[in-house]
């Protein structure tokens, strides 16, 4: 049986070797522009159906990030928005047949969680400045420091990890079941599969929501109250 | 020596999906049924019980995929198995 683990690459361009979930991601991104460009073309003021499935999504993503984060939705709206839409068709994407999930591999994950690292990192300095920003790694006393750095990478290796077992664990188990029974069994699977992709791209985007809210979120209620060097 | 070493692996690998699987399977468990009980005496604050629910499952989900992950680790990337 194959690793999932280890990647063989498809072909190859020069020196670097093209892996399939390199070709399945992109061709998501490819779908996802697509049809946000060709959605987007004409917009009106008395929405198309299209127009208004959109607008559903767009407000239904902003109403949680407003309910998590206690804050105007706007600066995180294209972050949060674009990597649940992009996890959620990459995890659905194994409904075509003989295409693996690119999130099916660690690696996909893990670039993700990267980028909410450096999301998080960022957003959080560009509020609080630098200083701020460190101060609250010191936050409820200052023996917790090594704890608070350990668990910046902790939660990070975790997002990594949650998102690759579950969804490569459906893949696999699906695999397994193919080689006991072939025709219709695998079918009430795959259809845990759908459930288990949903959920789990929620979950990644709420969870990139705490983090990014958590290092941002405490200065903006403080800041009604106190002045801004006084904050943390 | 390398074949025992697969055996143990093989079996060990079992092992810590079965035992991993207990723990979190007990806490999900414990958390839905509160969520459950919070749902049914404050029916108005489904929404914020079950987005909280998701995440904390989530969270405790991971335990689980960990012993997978680790599972899988010592089934396909053995660093003993030369």
């Amino acid at each position: 049986m194959k690793s999932p683990l280890t990647l063989e690459p498809l072909f190859t361009i020069g020196p670097v070797g093209i892996t399939e979930p390199v070709v399945v991601s992109w061709a998501v991104i490819a779908f996802l522009a697509g049809l946000c460009a060709l959605a987007t073309r004409r917009l009106k003021l008395t929405p198309s159906k299209t127009q208004a499935t959109l607008e559903l999504i767009v407000s239904a993503i902003d109403s949680q990030i407003r309910d998590t984060m206690q804050s105007d939705p706007a600066p995180f709206r294209a972050l949060i928005g674009s990597i649940f839409l992009f996890v959620l068709v990459s995890n659905w994407s194994s409904l075509i047949p003989g295409v693996e999930p690119a999130t099916a591999h660690i690696e996909t994950d893990a670039a993700m969680a990267l980028i909410i690292f450096v999301a998080t990192v960022a957003s959080g300095i560009r509020t609080r400045g630098l200083g701020g920003y460190l101060a609250t790694f010191a936050e409820p006393s200052w023996v917790m420091i090594p704890l608070n750095i350990v668990e910046q990478f902790t939660r990070t290796f975790s997002l990594i990890v949650r998102l690759f077992g579950n969804v490569m664990s459906g893949v696999f188990v699906i695999g397994i079941i193919l080689t006991l029974a072939g025709l219709l069994v695998p079918i009430p699977l795959m259809a845990l599969d759908l459930l288990t992709g949903t959920v789990q791209a929620y979950i990644f985007a709420i969870l990139a929501t705490v983090f990014i809210g958590a290092a941002v979120g405490e200065r903006r209620k403080a800041s009604a109250d106190a002045p801004p060097k006084g904050a943390t | 020596m390398n074949d025992l070493i697969q055996a143990v692996s093989i079996f060990s690998a079992a092992l810590a999906v079965g035992l991993g699987a207990i723990g979190p399977g007990l806490g999900e468990g414990r958390a839905v049924a509160s969520a459950m009980e919070a749902i049914a005496r404050q029916p108005e604050a489904a929404g914020t019980i079950s987005r909280t629910l998701f995440v904390g499952l989530a969270m405790i989900e991971t335990m689980a995929i960990y012993c997978l992950v680790i599972a899988l680790l010592v089934l396909f990337a053995n660093p003993f198995i030369k």
